[in-house]
């Protein structure tokens, strides 16, 4: 697939990092003792792969996210990015969290310049900012408050913040959780277009099976440790294929698609109820999760009121 | 606190894009000083505005209010030693005005007002902000403060006296205690309560130190220190009549009390007027200043 809309201004692309996460495990501490939530995580990323995580609610995606970009610490293990350790808050790292999480006293555009790497031309800023509003479908929204905007408006206002970092790793936590089924489509050919045109390392995390199907290099499904409580990497899946990949049958990607299914606990029964030709879209936790799938609802979304 | 101070590094600064994207909110909001933190006022446009309604409110109700007033004074309610006629509260003031005295009342109890709110509101902000972001400090010193809120304020004037004599710093000082204790409180609980997500935002995007605290955590907090702010303000004029009435040689406090003595209801209640336009003048104009801010940061 070209690239029409692939980044053109002159922010400085840093180089994708290879990432490590070493012997990872993360429990954390609780009134009546401790929740052990991850252990024994060992995973090695190519400079320039994208990792989709994929695991069911609460086992710990996010906070494996946390770990690699340094905003967590590990219990025990580390986690090198390009050999070197993460101590304290990676800035080779971007994060968009898996809540849009703007500031609500910034318009959209200046909460996207927030993501700028420090030290960044004011000019070659403000173009870039408006590049990526652009690219993210919101170029007529910069001037708005994140509370005059939807929900899945602010997460793609959200994702554009973490772009503009260029970073050397990508981490998405839920990036199109919010958006409507055709947003959702677009915005992860945009990711692709912008992944091809600068490639960073990327860690998605997605609960959409197809969604890691079509973006992944590699998916990495957690799943609970054999070796006591607690959760680890259950398997990792190469995706056969080159990206951009088809969205439409392909026997090989069906097979894998159901193994995945199956190792989130989704079994399948039917052999032939496979494939976008049958538009179900496999959101594992569909009942469950309190996303809402129209990109024009009127829910509010300034930050959580912490509680 | 200006808002270049805070961003001034900022790669977009776009002043004329907050004014336009905020205009639909922009309702009346002169009352509001109840803004709660995480729902400033300013943002609910569901209040219905009625035009012309804001008129009969500041104009045709006062008159009105008047107007009754003379009403009842003219029926001979009440004799007019007990309750003179506004035109009598309007010649006792003339006449005060003419004898050169009652601008000094007004400037010396504005002064005092003014002197005591600053001291108190800028010592509030810094304790509040030191209480609310730092465990150890709120662990240390929180209980202390909340037992000195704890007392009564007239409770200090007799100590004051004694320590700092019936000159002015006594009665600045009381002010200066009333005015504290609404910042302090506001702010300690808005840095104490700044959304963990935002902070965690600002981390990831390499904030710490003053950079957080000014990228992220005092915009969080504006409207609450605002609004204490204005609290604030409003327990100064509380705390100056109070200070006045007990030991001062001039002031609105002073007159309200030589006027009882000598038995002149006229200037008593010229006093009360006074306060009562000073202290709405001062809180409309702390009003235009928060909805410039939450306009801004809100
Ligand atoms: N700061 C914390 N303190 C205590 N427990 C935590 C903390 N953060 C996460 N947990 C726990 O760790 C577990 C994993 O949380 P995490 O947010 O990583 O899940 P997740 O896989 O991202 O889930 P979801 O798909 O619902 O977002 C949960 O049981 C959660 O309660
Ligand atoms: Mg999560």
């Amino acid at each position: 697939m070209p690239s029409p809309s692939a980044p053109t201004t002159s922010v400085a692309s840093a180089a994708a990092h290879p990432v490590a996460i070493r012997d990872v495990a993360r429990e954390f501490a609780l009134a009546g003792g401790s929740l052990p939530v991850l252990r024994d995580v060992d995973l090695d990323i190519e400079p320039g792969e994208i990792v989709v995580l994929l695991g069911t609610s609460g086992s710990g995606k996010s906070t494996l996210l946390r770990q690699v970009c340094g905003l967590d610490v590990p219990s025990s293990g580390h986690v090198l990015i390009d050999g070197t350790p993460v101590r304290g808050v990676d800035p080779r790292c971007a994060v968009a969290f898996q809540e849009p999480r703007l500031l609500a006293w910034r318009s959209l555009s200046q909460n996207v310049a927030l993501g700028l790497p420090r030290g960044t031309d004011k000019q070659d800023g403000a173009a870039r900012v408006a590049e990526l509003l652009e690219l993210v479908g919101l170029a007529e929204f910069g001037g708005h408050r994140p509370k005059q905007v939807s929900g899945g408006m602010a997460q793609r206002a959200a994702l554009a913040r973490a772009l503009a970092r260029s970073p050397g790793v990508l981490l998405l936590d839920e990036p199109f959780g919010a958006l409507d089924a055709l947003t959702r489509l677009r915005m992860q050919d945009l990711l692709l277009d912008i992944h091809a045109a600068e490639p960073s390392t990327v860690v998605l995390v997605t609960h959409d099976v197809d969604e890691a199907l079509y973006l992944a290099d590699r998916i990495v499904l957690l799943a609970a440790s054999p070796s006591g409580p607690g959760n680890t990497i259950g398997s990792v899946r190469t995706v056969p294929g080159q990206r951009p990949r088809d969205r439409a049958f392909d026997p090989q990607i069906a097979r894998l698609r159901i193994e995945l299914l199956e190792g989130l606990g989704v079994p399948s029964h039917h052999e032939d109820d496979h494939g976008p030709t049958t538009t179900t879209r496999n959101d594992v936790h569909r009942s469950t999760r309190h996303r809402n799938d129209d990109d024009r609802t009127d829910r509010p979304v300034g930050p959580r009121s912490s509680s | 606190m200006s808002r270049g101070g805070i961003d001034i590094q900022d790669p977009l600064v776009e002043d004329h894009l907050d004014d336009r994207v905020t205009e639909p909110d922009r309702t009346a909001t002169g009352e509001r000083s109840t803004a709660t933190p995480d729902r400033p006022a300013v943002r609910s446009g569901a209040r219905a505005r009625i035009p012309g309604l804001r008129l009969v409110g500041w104009v045709v109700v006062p008159m009105a209010l008047l107007g009754l007033w003379q009403a009842v004074t003219a029926a001979q309610v009440f004799s007019p030693v007990a309750l003179p006629a506004p035109g009598a509260v309007w010649s006792a003031g003339v006449n005060l005005a003419e004898r050169g005295e009652l601008s000094g009342h007004i400037a010396i109890s504005s002064q005092r007002v003014l002197l005591g709110f600053a001291i108190g509101a800028v010592l509030g902000l810094l304790a509040g902000a030191a209480i609310g972001l730092s465990r150890l400090a709120d662990t240390l010193f929180a209980p202390s403060i909340g037992a000195f809120r704890a007392v009564p304020s007239l409770a200090w004037v007799p100590l004051l006296l004694l320590w700092l004599g019936i000159a002015e710093t006594s009665k600045v000082t009381l002010i200066a205690i009333g005015a504290f204790f609404p910042v302090y409180t506001t702010v300690a609980a808005a840095f104490r309560h700044v959304d963990r997500d935002l902070i965690e935002v600002g981390r990831a995007y390499g904030f710490h130190g003053h950079r957080l605290l000014g990228r992220i955590m005092m915009p969080a907090t504006m409207p609450s220190i605002v609004a204490g702010l204005r609290l604030a303000l409003a327990q100064a004029w509380l705390f100056l009549v109070a200070a006045e009435l007990i030991a001062s040689s001039q002031g609105l406090g002073f007159l309200l009390m030589e006027s009882q003595s000598n038995g002149r209801t006229d200037r008593l209640l010229l006093a009360i007027v006074l306060l009562a336009v000073l202290g709405k003048l001062t809180d409309t104009v702390i009003g235009l200043v928060e909805r410039r801010l939450l306009r801004k940061w809100g």
